[in-house]
């Protein structure tokens, strides 16, 4: 750099990841430092529980084979984005059937969860009733949030590419929030569930 | 006491009279207060961070003043109770911290610094960046809202610690302690989405030319400091979440009779607090880097061995938390790994101010007032990090914790970075926010006014710490050991440092607002630097460089080249023949 001829460095910028991808990026390494947070607060809370009181005796077990249903349908909800995004990359026009579908299948998981959550409260689970009721909703409940979330801009894209206005920004940034809502559940069910 | 300082903020809030120079003539409302123009962003924060250290203030004078004079009705504010007391150290640390510290040195810096100094026109999401603001606002009104309800504000101190801040018949709060919580939250909402700008912007707009090594220091700085903070404030945020349920919604995540752990939050809080200590100083020692190339006319020592340094700061804060915790009953030998992390991150500190100091030796130095702040910077800071050393090995700290020792040992970081750094950014830049020349008498009246009553105040505390005086407590007269020879006069002389440095503040104020609107006017580079904002004219209009956007041609240190007739080489100007 002390050099005393100086090249001419005029290189022309071309960036690496476009600004609408970076920033989702930025934000959902940010959600999922939130994520590890409440999930590492769990796991110590957990780990400190003395025996026989995991799950408190008198609590209802948490419903792991619905919820694997559920979980099916949000993974293959992320595995359909995808697939939209390849055919809306090429042009083909099944990219907004594919990406409805994946709506719904997503909307599917959040409206389960609602019905598992009313089946849960009438059996006695609530916030205040033990440590893995309290973890449970605060949990899952805000994975829903984001899962909602996630849908309202997965359905405003769809909106969009119908109109034939969707930009590439919109979509990578939507993309990338689903995936980090689709990949963030099976961690979830594995550790709170099991 | 609650209106005088609604008031301050309210009177400076209002005074976002800088000029603007969009090409249209928008209203006012759309100038000042919906604006997306990166600077008017800046000016907002860096208002409103003036506002709020009003607040701090007030605050520190009442309870110190209770302290020095314990039971006296303290002029300004009245007689201070045991409730009243907890409050104003509430909220004296919060402010300082979340609504001083942070938004002046990265939001309101950062914003105005960013793009000029890698000149592009505007941040990459100019409208995510007036949300960021108006967000942060919210935040400040709901926090001084506070003040107003039922059991005014928290007393649970900034830290938070449940049961204290969870109970409400141990904090003596009502819906105040809820309002912090939120309050706290929406900030960090506000400083999340300028992380996200800052991030994309210096990734994705840097002007042609610009490599990452020539890139200005303070925005290598800054960008690293947010890149921190958004790493680790989620665990805080979860535990916010968790806190808000624990104190409204009897949950049981921090009560042990629910099973809960209240070591757990001290873990959340401090895995953001730690590395939150070097996301407000890697933009102060970025500052004090611009600062002291400028005013020794000379290359800056190991530019990139500062940046490495800084990237490893980084990523060692987050393995240092726990040495908050070595009391809270933590398992002895965690506490081990903890002091011997603690100490290696004062390494690549203490490189930085070496590489400084060798930046300063052999230097033609000239004293501006901004230097003066630099310099001061380096040598107060120094202090605070060395009294940390004893602190860090868990053996002393058990003796220091919680004294008055531990209290005069982080205000001797903080208040280098929150002040002494803020106050050398703010005469540093001056010129170019508002085109005019600060009075040069007046910032050194202002300096010494400020620098000589802050070590008055906090050498006498490090000295009552040592002697065992805890940090928690009302009214000493309660407690006899606290009492003995000379430690209440002591507690006077701090106190009394405290009140003429208050009072020397008033000239900086006056120096600000005078000069704003009627000091001299100020040339596009009065300092003769070389980064890309001195480029722009003073004060840079809407878009910031009018002749269009700069080409780089070298880093940005290039000071008393010898090939060349000037003693600086601005980074936009071709080299001959080329």
């Amino acid at each position: 750099m002390n050099s005393i001829a100086l090249p001419t460095r005029r290189v022309a910028r071309q960036p690496l990841v476009p600004d609408a991808i970076l920033g989702t990026l930025v934000f959902v390494a940010a959600e999922t430092m939130f994520f590890v947070g409440m999930i590492s607060a769990f796991t110590i809370s957990r780990s400190q529980a003395l025996p026989g009181t995991w799950p408190m005796p008198g609590q209802p077990t948490l419903p792991v084979a619905s919820t694997a249903f559920n979980t099916a349908a949000l993974l293959l909800s992320g595995v359909l984005v995808l697939v939209a995004q390849r055919l809306f990359s090429r042009g083909n026009l099944w990219a907004r059937r594919v990406l409805a579908v994946a709506w719904a299948l997503g909307a599917v998981f959040v409206i389960l969860q609602g019905a598992e959550w009313a089946a849960l409260l009438k059996q006695g689970l609530t916030m205040t009733s033990s440590r893995l009721g309290a973890f449970f909703y605060l949990l899952v409940g805000t994975h829903a949030l984001h899962a909602v979330g996630a849908l309202i801009a997965l359905g405003w894209t769809w909106l969009q590419m119908s109109k034939g206005r969707l930009s590439q920004g919109l979509f990578f940034g939507s993309q990338v929030f689903w995936y980090f809502v689709v990949l963030m559940w099976p961690v979830l069910y594995l550790r709170v569930y099991f | 006491m609650s209106s005088t300082a609604h008031g301050h903020a309210a009177s400076v809030g209002n005074g976002h009279d800088a000029p603007a120079g969009h090409h249209h003539n928008p209203g006012f409302i759309e100038k000042y207060l919906w604006s997306t123009d990166h600077k008017m962003i800046g000016f907002q924060y860096l208002f409103t961070g003036m506002a709020m250290a009003l607040i701090g203030g007030f605050t520190v004078y009442a309870f110190r003043m209770q302290i020095a004079f314990p039971g006296m009705s303290i002029p300004g504010y009245g007689r201070v109770t045991a409730g009243d007391y907890n409050a104003l150290v509430t909220t004296h640390g919060t402010v300082m911290i979340f609504w001083v510290a942070m938004p002046v040195l990265i939001a309101a810096l950062g914003n105005y610094l960013i793009p000029l100094m890698i000149g592009c026109d505007d941040m990459v999401f100019p409208r995510l960046n007036r949300l960021s603001y108006q967000i942060f606002l919210v935040s400040a009104l709901v926090l001084i809202s506070s003040f107003f309800v039922e059991g005014g504000a928290f007393g649970g101190a900034w830290t938070s610690y449940p049961p204290l801040s969870s109970k409400s018949q141990y904090n003596l709060t009502g819906v105040g302690s809820t309002l912090w919580v939120v309050a706290v939250a929406l900030e960090f909402v506000a400083f999340l989405l300028g992380g996200i700008n800052f991030v994309t912007t210096v990734m994705n707009s840097r002007a042609p030319g610009m490599k990452l090594w020539d890139v200005p220091i303070v925005v290598w700085m800054i960008v690293l400091a947010s890149i921190l903070f958004m790493a680790s404030v989620g665990p805080l945020v979860a535990g916010a979440v968790m806190l808000i349920f624990d104190q409204n919604f009897h949950t049981g995540f921090f009560d042990p009779v629910k099973g809960g752990d209240p070591v757990l939050w001290q873990h959340l809080f401090w895995f953001f607090g730690h590395p939150e200590v070097y996301v407000v100083l890697l933009p102060a020692m970025g500052i004090v880097a611009e600062v002291i190339t400028v005013f020794s006319r000379k290359r800056l020592f190991a530019q990139r061995t500062v940046i490495m340094t800084a990237i490893a700061v980084g990523i060692i804060s987050f393995f240092v938390w726990a040495h908050h915790q070595f009391v809270a009953g933590i398992d002895p030998r965690m506490a081990n790994v903890f002091s011997v992390t603690t100490l290696i991150i004062s390494i690549p500190v203490a490189e930085m101010v070496f590489v400084y100091i060798g930046t300063l030796y052999g230097g033609s130095i000239r004293l501006t007032t901004p230097m003066l702040w630099a310099l001061a910077f380096i040598a107060e800071f120094l202090l605070g990090g060395v009294t940390g050393i004893f602190l860090g090995a868990s053996g002393a700290d058990i003796y220091f914790h919680d004294t008055y020792f531990v209290l005069a040992h982080f205000h001797y970081t903080f208040f280098p970075i929150a002040f002494i750094a803020v106050f050398a950014a703010i005469t540093h830049w001056f010129p170019k926010m508002f085109g005019r020349t600060l009075n040069e008498t007046f910032g050194k009246v202002h300096f010494w006014g400020t620098v000589i009553p802050f070590n008055c105040i906090f050498i006498p505390l490090f000295v009552l710490g040592v002697r065992g005086d805890h940090r928690r407590i009302y009214d000493y007269r309660h407690f006899p050991d606290s009492m003995q020879a000379g430690m209440q006069d002591l507690r006077v002389f701090a106190t009394l440092s405290l009140v003429v440095l208050l009072a020397f503040q008033v000239v900086f104020l006056v120096n600000f607002f005078y000069s704003m609107f009627k000091g001299p006017k100020a040339p596009a580079n009065p300092w003769h630097a070389n980064t890309l904002e001195w480029a722009a004219p003073s004060p840079p209009p809407h878009g910031n460089f009018p002749e269009g956007l700069p080409t780089v041609y070298r880093g940005p240190y290039e000071y008393s080249h010898p090939d060349r007739k000037e003693d600086y080489w601005p980074q936009h100007i071709a080299p001959e023949g080329a």
